[in-house]
């Protein structure tokens, strides 16, 4: 299976919106699922500039999967979902 | 200090609305649609009983983001008028705070309550504890009449199955100095001639209710203006922001910002005062001395400690020498200090030198308003780089390890540090002054935010990531000489 990429954005509008509190999944995920999954930050994904979408971020990009509103809880969620 | 939550983020949002309402071309017209923006036809009501009661709380918020008092108003004003408003207005407000009732859930008053979890056990420890005789058991169960009732909680450490619970007001419990409170309509009102504006209440509300009065549209005005508008970051900023100081120097000056400074820079100025301070204080065999940059502790002082005023530093704060210099460089220009809290706010209305002020979050309001990445800025270098003490000043214990760091062998130094006013940290403060004495220490740092500046109220990272982001940037400075 391949390697799962988490993303987390760190561009100017996510990190407005609270992306610092997604630090935590630095931790996490490496303590957790080990090297099966790869977290690091990413330069803005892109996702804000549309109408309002600053309303939606932090974004989390899970491979292609993209987590608007992202939390710690959401992104494991996502996660699990992808393992099972 | 919680600065993650739904409410903040709503909040965040319409400010962002705010700014690009500014920059389009009808802002009247476009501010007072943001309601229906934000709640269209047919949305989800998320929070509140309805629609209308939604859009109301959000209009109440862009009055306050406007820069007007929400308290005296009724529903019958235009959001158009008061952006028109915000435009001609050439003075601003100098409380900073506003309570915006319709957001106010005007919780339950604060007492002690007996839940279902109680047994009606025969040890009977809290009608035993209870000094005021308040408590009874009736029905088989403890009962409290509310009328006898002190709200000691003797009775809630009793209960052997933790049954009696306190029922707070978050507001109320939040704030150190008892300054906001339910008024007629059960709602939260601030009384200003106690009010400390620690912002504490901000961070605390779970409904959002209570609102900066911001300066956001007077700065903005002046930069479309054309006006050279110079700012001045405080040293936490540096954690709320990704990339490093020189990239976000870069982004407010694309942002329209004409020169920016750290007041970090003003910070080696306090604390080369600071510590020649302590040291002639303490060869006059002063007990202690406590520091004086956190604005704060200068409001606790002056409204409700003043017996400690003579222990207090009578060096200035580092926004004060900073905004000194900017006056000198450029006389003619409208300074902005950039804050991670609500108290300097009122600091800046004191001081003829500082024009207005911008929370973290109303400055990444602007980013994201004009699209700006911070990532993507080259570096701008400063005029003159601060020292790697001056820029730890936000962070709890910093200020007075920057004082200590210059004080050497000359005296025997002591600190203790006060990481944030509460009522307990009060108490402790007011008998220091009242026995001229502190067993703790006698160089005293006074916080009033838990963690300190990285942990104010209007702050956008957390705790965690601000401290990594500012020690990576301590690993480049210099010590100061």
């Amino acid at each position: 299976m391949d390697k799962i990429e988490v993303r987390i954005c760190s561009g100017t509008t996510c990190f407005v919106m609270g992306s610092s509190f997604l630090n935590e999944l630095y931790e996490i995920i490496p303590a957790r699922y080990g090297d099966k999954i790869a977290v690091k930050p990413s330069l803005c994904l892109g996702q804000c500039s549309k109408n309002d979408k600053h309303a939606k971020a932090p974004y989390v990009k899970i491979d292609e999967e993209i987590i608007s509103e992202a939390t710690v809880e959401k992104v494991l969620k996502a996660i699990e979902k992808r393992l099972n | 200090m919680n600065n993650n939550s739904q409410s903040i983020h709503i909040k965040k949002d319409i400010l962002v609305r705010l700014v690009e309402a500014f920059f389009s071309d009808d802002f009247n017209a476009n501010t007072a649609s943001i309601p229906y923006k934000m709640r269209p036809k047919d949305a989800q009501v998320p929070y509140r009983c309805c629609i209308y009661k939604e859009r109301e709380i959000i209009k109440d918020r862009i009055i306050a983001d406007l820069g007007f008092a929400v308290e005296p108003l009724d529903e019958s004003e235009k959001l158009e008028d008061f952006a028109q408003m915000a435009i001609e207005r050439t003075k601003i407000d100098s409380e900073p705070l506003t309570v915006i009732e319709a957001a106010c859930k005007g919780c339950v008053p604060s007492r002690v309550y007996v839940t279902d979890l109680c047994q009606g056990c025969v040890a009977r420890a809290c009608e035993k504890t209870c000094k005021f005789g308040a408590i009874t058991i009736e029905g088989g169960r403890s009962y409290i009449d509310g009328s006898k009732c002190k709200n000691c909680g003797m009775c809630i450490s009793a209960c052997p199955y933790n049954a009696i619970v306190k029922l707070i007001v978050p507001c109320e419990q939040a704030c150190p100095v008892q300054a906001i409170s339910k008024g007629e309509n059960g709602t939260a009102v601030i009384d200003f001639e106690k009010c400390i504006s620690c912002g504490k209440c901000v961070a605390a509300c779970p409904f959002g209710a209570v609102n900066e009065k911001s300066n956001l549209i007077d700065v903005l005005k002046h930069i479309k203006n054309g006006k050279k508008v110079v700012a001045m970051f405080a040293p936490a900023i540096a954690g709320q922001f990704p990339g490093s100081i020189y990239q976000l120097k870069a982004a407010m000056i694309k942002a329209g910002f004409y020169d920016v400074f750290e007041v970090a820079q003003g910070a080696d100025v306090t604390t080369r005062k600071e510590s020649k301070e302590f040291i002639e204080r303490m060869k006059e065999n002063k007990p202690f001395m406590t520091t004086s940059c956190c604005a704060g502790y200068n409001s606790l002082v002056k409204k409700h400690l003043s017996e400690i005023k003579p222990f207090v530093s009578d060096t200035k704060t580092p926004l004060y020498y900073i905004a000194e210099i900017v006056k000198e460089k450029y006389p003619d220009a409208i300074s902005v200090f950039i804050s991670p809290c609500v108290a300097k706010r009122v600091e800046v209305s004191e001081n003829n030198n500082i024009d207005y002020v911008l929370n973290a979050d109303e400055l990444g309001a602007i980013f994201i308003g004009r699209k700006i990445e911070i990532l993507a800025m080259e570096d701008c270098k400063f005029e003159c780089e601060s020292s790697k003490q001056g820029r730890n000043y936000g962070i709890t214990g910093g200020v007075s390890s920057a004082v200590n760091s210059l004080i050497k062998n000359n005296v025997d130094t002591k600190v203790y540090i006060v990481n944030g006013l509460n009522k307990d940290s009060i108490k402790q403060l007011k008998k220091y002054a009242k026995d001229s004495y502190c067993p703790e220490g006698n160089l005293i740092e006074v916080m009033c935010c838990e963690g300190g500046c990285i942990g104010g109220n209007s702050t956008i990272a957390n705790q965690k990531t601000a401290k990594n982001i500012i020690n990576k940037l301590l690993d480049k400075s210099e010590d100061i000489k």
